[in-house]
């Protein structure tokens, strides 16, 4: 188990490294971190030269790219263009913020869809069955950002006109959240609707594929020789059924992270949420491609890590992949 | 036991998943010689007999069938026409053209009256016929990005499952890393740096990112085509490699590809409506669903229709092409109860 | 010839399967015995309900699509498809065991073979230890010829090889000691060299647990090996019902003329093989009369063969069955399949 895991660990390693480099590549090419400033009538020419050669951009793109690794490590991303402001902070503010919503909407969402999955397997065809398959062909059609739309207008029409406030539709925390337990119940009622939207994607597609998965299960030759052999339909279920069917889930979870963070991109708009999502729109605005850079960087480097994460649970899961 | 004639109709199986080659309908008289293996012409035998009548369909007929049986699909089917014809004939349906200013009816909600059936918006432009014409866009531009994706999708997949070795590796490492990006984030920045703003464009960027899918499954039915003998037997008999892909291989797969297709142009729907949202996508003067939603955003709490519509139309396209992937895909290959005897 | 009281009785079993595109009639008034200690052979092609009349008995065919429409199933008087899904459940895998086809697939791949293995050691006896299952685990495995049986019982099934898969499946059915063992296609997925080696095991295991034994298969060689009594199944029904020798030498119905015709000799004189012409029937359009009478050398397109459906009455031995109306016809015709060389052995 060990040496999967190491394999696994020492696996990531090029592929990191080669998601950096077409990260730098990819945005070195397309955009001329000058372009904005050189619009800007009060920048001299000289302070463009000088942020020019700071940046190295004169040079070929390896050279950049090895300039930006170097910085990227030692001085935490640098600083961005306009403004020179230290990237990392923000950054780092910002994505504890998002791992907020993103971690408790698919914590949720994994766990809902393994029931909501598992018991429409088992009680195929049932009025719970197809009810939960409408609401999965719902959710997957609905786009995100107009679902977060329609829920803001719903509770402010509520807030209107019946002056209760069940949720906010805007901003992280109201102005003086409190200390402890207050401040938590103030965070919650900000990410409800957050949390709630991106969960709803995520439970359409993977409720789907587990009752796919169980059904697919409940139908193998191993669950009817667990049935011939007398046990009784609860164990049947869930000790042979249950955890076979679950494996492939793991995939499926890990991957979608990356639309997590496409998902957390819309959220954090919509309701104006101080996370990575806003953070990246404004980097894009600003035409700067430092900070995107990192931002992309960052988000790569956790979807491999978490990748790898689900690697590990696969291998405790299925014992035949332990051995590869 | 003596020899006997026998006048009977030979059915033609066909394989899981191959197309078999052309079935040869008509009785085999037996004679006491070999009798012809099923599914090969020989000199013996094409004369009809009648006998015992056995209906024999193609495995597409089959298809067909299974989902004609599907009434979600079927209906799904029909609302998408209806979908199509109107994003065709938008010009003629919508009462007005898309920029149309009417300062005298701003801000209106849905009426019948001036026909302004889905209501007008800041600027008096009539509401249904820019959901009309924004409609046409989302479609044609699913469409393009579907068809752009299924090509370059199709051919990486054939090449890397056909040769396999090290060029298929290579292939899945690159695919696999760009599974490791955020998409909608490669999307974005694509959009910034290359430029959105008009319909192919953003087809194209779409394309570029919606390809992996297609490319894992056409690679995977390759794969295991590989082996199957019927492509080791053109090999031996001489055939190129092209050949082999275009006429053995590439048939195989069209099933898988065409319910991925189908669920590419739903998630193509999506997401462009997405990027036009967060203005990185369609821009003015181009129609778009995502940006009419963008726009009303500020007023939607009053004027819930400026939201509401493009929503409810996104909606609706993309369930229905997701109803039509689900029947498609039971169509072709349905999970068969095995009932073993 | 078997004595005394049929330990299994099946009588006028009819499973029906609804497909969309039609109802299947997979088993149509089945009757048969079995007899404690016996192995009786059930012959038949895919499609011919001989799988699923046994299985459905169990109550593991998946009642949505199937239907058990009318029958009963005997077990030592009590009739197996009225009880209650408790009762059903402790005789399945308790007093009547059965072993699959497929050992790849039919084993849980996340699960050690020993904690599937004393899973059904516990499941009929709850009061046994987790320590005292797993010593009966490697009994079991040592007893099926499985090396290393403590080693092996911590290992996973896809550290086994298909082989070792069957034998532990095959120890998993007697962990129990059933009265009945039901084999189907015990060694059609396996290899020719490893077959013989798990007809040996099944042998030990008959005498081990003095079960009845029930092999279902449609390969005769392994009912020439192993049986005492064959049943001969066609298109959900049975056809022809006898002792092994019987059968081999002087069988009564066209279908088993036919598929002892179709086994290729060593030394004869015909240069092609002869396979019994045309297809089996669909099992949603059975054909009216004898279901074989479109294949039939002996019906000749006869009236009461395309009408009547055949009862299975006594030919020319009280227990000899056959269900065709012109079986006595066959008399005579002795095929000569030559079980000479049991007879020898023997």
């Amino acid at each position: 188990m060990l040496t999967y895991i190491l394999r696994r660990l020492l696996y990531s390693i090029p592929v990191l490294i080669a998601a950096s480099f077409i990260i730098f590549s990819f945005v070195s090419i397309a955009s001329n971190p000058l372009a904005f400033l050189q619009m800007q009538p009060q920048i001299s020419q000289e302070t463009l030269q000088l942020i020019a050669e700071r940046k190295h951009l004169d040079e070929p793109i390896p050279v950049r790219y090895a300039h930006w690794v170097k910085e990227a490590v030692t001085e935490r991303f640098g600083t961005t263009t306009i403004g020179d402001r230290p990237i990392w902070p923000d950054l780092r503010r910002v994505m504890g913020n998002t791992a907020q919503l993103i971690i408790t909407a698919e914590l949720i969402a994994v766990f809902l869809a393994i029931l909501i999955g598992v018991y429409s397997a088992v009680r195929q065809y049932s009025v719970f069955d197809y009810s939960a398959t409408t609401f999965s062909f719902l959710g997957l059609a609905t786009p995100n950002f107009w679902l977060a739309l329609m829920l803001q207008v719903l509770v402010v029409n509520i807030l209107e006109r019946y002056d209760i406030r069940l949720f906010y539709v805007s901003g992280l925390s109201s102005v003086d959240p409190g200390t402890g337990l207050q401040f938590f119940l103030d965070r919650a009622q900000h990410l409800a609707l957050p949390v709630f939207v991106l969960a709803t994607a995520s439970i359409a597609s993977y409720s789907r594929f587990m009752r796919a998965s169980m059904l697919e299960v409940i139908n193998s030759d191993y669950v009817r020789t667990a049935r011939a052999k007398g046990l009784n339909e609860r164990k049947v279920i869930m000790r042979h059924a249950f955890r076979n069917a679950l494996i492939p889930l793991v995939t499926l979870v890990a991957l979608g992270f990356g639309g997590l963070f496409g998902g957390a991109i819309v959220t954090e708009t919509v309701f104006s949420l101080d996370g990575m999502g806003f953070f990246f729109i404004q980097a894009l605005g600003d035409g700067d491609p430092y900070p995107v850079m990192a931002w992309l960087m960052i988000t790569a480097t956790i979807i491999i890590f978490f990748n790898l994460v689900a690697d590990v649970v696969y291998g405790i899961l299925d014992p035949r992949v332990r051995y590869d | 036991m003596t020899d006997q004639r026998f006048d009977e109709q030979q059915p033609q199986e066909p394989s899981a998943g191959g197309m078999a080659p052309t079935p040869t309908f008509g009785g085999v008289t037996q004679h006491s010689g070999p009798i012809a293996e099923v599914g090969e012409p020989t000199e013996l035998s094409l004369t009809w007999e009648s006998g015992v009548e056995l209906k024999t369909r193609s495995q597409w007929q089959y298809a067909l069938i299974r989902f004609l049986r599907h009434r979600l699909a079927m209906g799904s089917l029909v609302v998408l026409l209806g979908i199509f014809a109107v994003a065709i004939f938008a010009e003629q349906i919508a009462p007005y053209a898309f920029d149309d200013i009417d300062l005298e009816n701003i801000n209106a909600p849905p009426t019948t009256a001036g026909n302004h059936f889905f209501g007008t918006d800041m600027l008096g432009r009539d509401y249904f016929s820019r959901v009309v014409f924004g409609m046409r866009t989302s479609v044609w531009v699913a469409l393009v990005v579907a068809l752009l994706s299924t090509a370059i999708g199709t051919a990486i997949g054939a090449i890397a499952g056909y040769f396999g070795g090290w060029v298929d590796n290579i292939l899945m490492r690159f695919t696999d890393l760009i599974l490791t990006l955020p998409g909608l984030a490669i999307l974005l920045v694509a959009a910034v740096y290359f430029g959105a703003g008009d319909p192919l464009r953003v087809a194209i960027i779409l394309a570029l990112l919606f390809w992996t899918g297609i490319a894992r499954i056409v690679r995977g039915v390759f794969l295991s085509l590989r082996e199957k003998e019927y492509v080791e037997a053109a090999k031996a008999s001489g055939s190129g490699d092209t050949r082999i892909i275009l006429r053995h291989m590439l048939p195989n797969t069209v099933g898988p590809i065409v319910v991925n297709a189908t669920l590419v142009v739903a998630a193509a729907i999506l997401t462009e409506a997405g990027l036009s949202f967060l203005g990185f996508g369609i821009q003015p003067p181009n129609p778009a669903l995502g940006k009419l939603i963008s726009d009303g955003q500020s007023e939607g709490l009053k004027l819930w229709w400026l939201v509401t519509f493009p929503g409810l139309v996104i909606v609706i396209i993309a369930l229905a092409i997701n109803f039509i992937g689900d029947g498609l895909r039971d169509a072709l290959d349905p999970t068969q109860r095995r009932i073993r005897a | 010839m078997p004595s005394g009281e049929p330990v299994l009785s099946i009588r006028d079993l009819t499973v029906e399967f609804t497909t969309e595109d039609g109802i299947v009639h997979a088993v149509s008034g089945v009757s048969y015995d079995v007899y404690p200690g016996e192995t009786l052979g059930v012959v038949g092609e895919s499609g011919s309900g001989k799988s699923v009349s046994l299985m459905s008995m169990l109550g593991l065919i998946p009642t949505p699509p199937g239907k058990i429409v009318r029958g009963q199933a005997l077990y030592r008087g009590r009739d197996l498809l009225k009880l209650k899904p408790k009762e059903l459940r402790d005789i399945r895998g308790g007093d009547i065991a059965m072993i699959f086809q497929d050992p790849m697939t039919s084993l849980n791949p996340v699960l050690t073979v020993g904690e599937q293995l004393s899973e059904a050691i516990r499941a009929h006896n709850p009061s046994v230890r987790e320590k005292e299952a797993f010593d009966r685990v490697v009994e079991l495995l040592k007893l099926v010829g499985v090396p290393n049986p403590d080693r092996r019982a911590k290992q996973y099934p896809h550290e086994f090889s298909g082989g070792m898969r069957q034998r532990a499946m095959i120890a998993m059915a007697i962990a129990n000691s059933p009265s009945v063992l039901i084999a189907d296609e015990p060694t059609t997925a396996l290899d020719v060299t490893i077959q013989a080696q798990i007809l040996e095991v099944l042998k030990a295991a008959q005498r081990e647990t003095h079960a009845a034994t029930i092999l279902v298969t449609h390969d005769l060689g392994l009912i020439a090996e192993m049986a005492d009594r064959v049943i001969v199944m066609y298109a959900g029904r049975v056809v022809e019902v006898g002792d092994v020798m019987t059968i081999f030498s002087n069988p009564r119905h066209p279908y088993t003329t036919g598929l002892m015709e179709s086994i290729p000799k060593l030394g004869g004189q015909d240069e092609w093989l002869r396979p019994i012409p045309g297809q089996p029937p669909s099992l949603i359009s059975v054909p009216p009369g004898c279901a074989f009478h479109p294949r039939c050398f002996l019906s000749n397109g006869r009236q009461r063969c395309r009408t009547e459906v055949p009862p299975l009455r006594p030919i020319d031995e009280r227990d000899h069955l056959s269900a065709c109306h012109f079986a006595e016809e066959l008399i005579g015709n002795e095929s000569g399949t030559g079980l000479r060389g049991r007879e020898e052995v023997a």
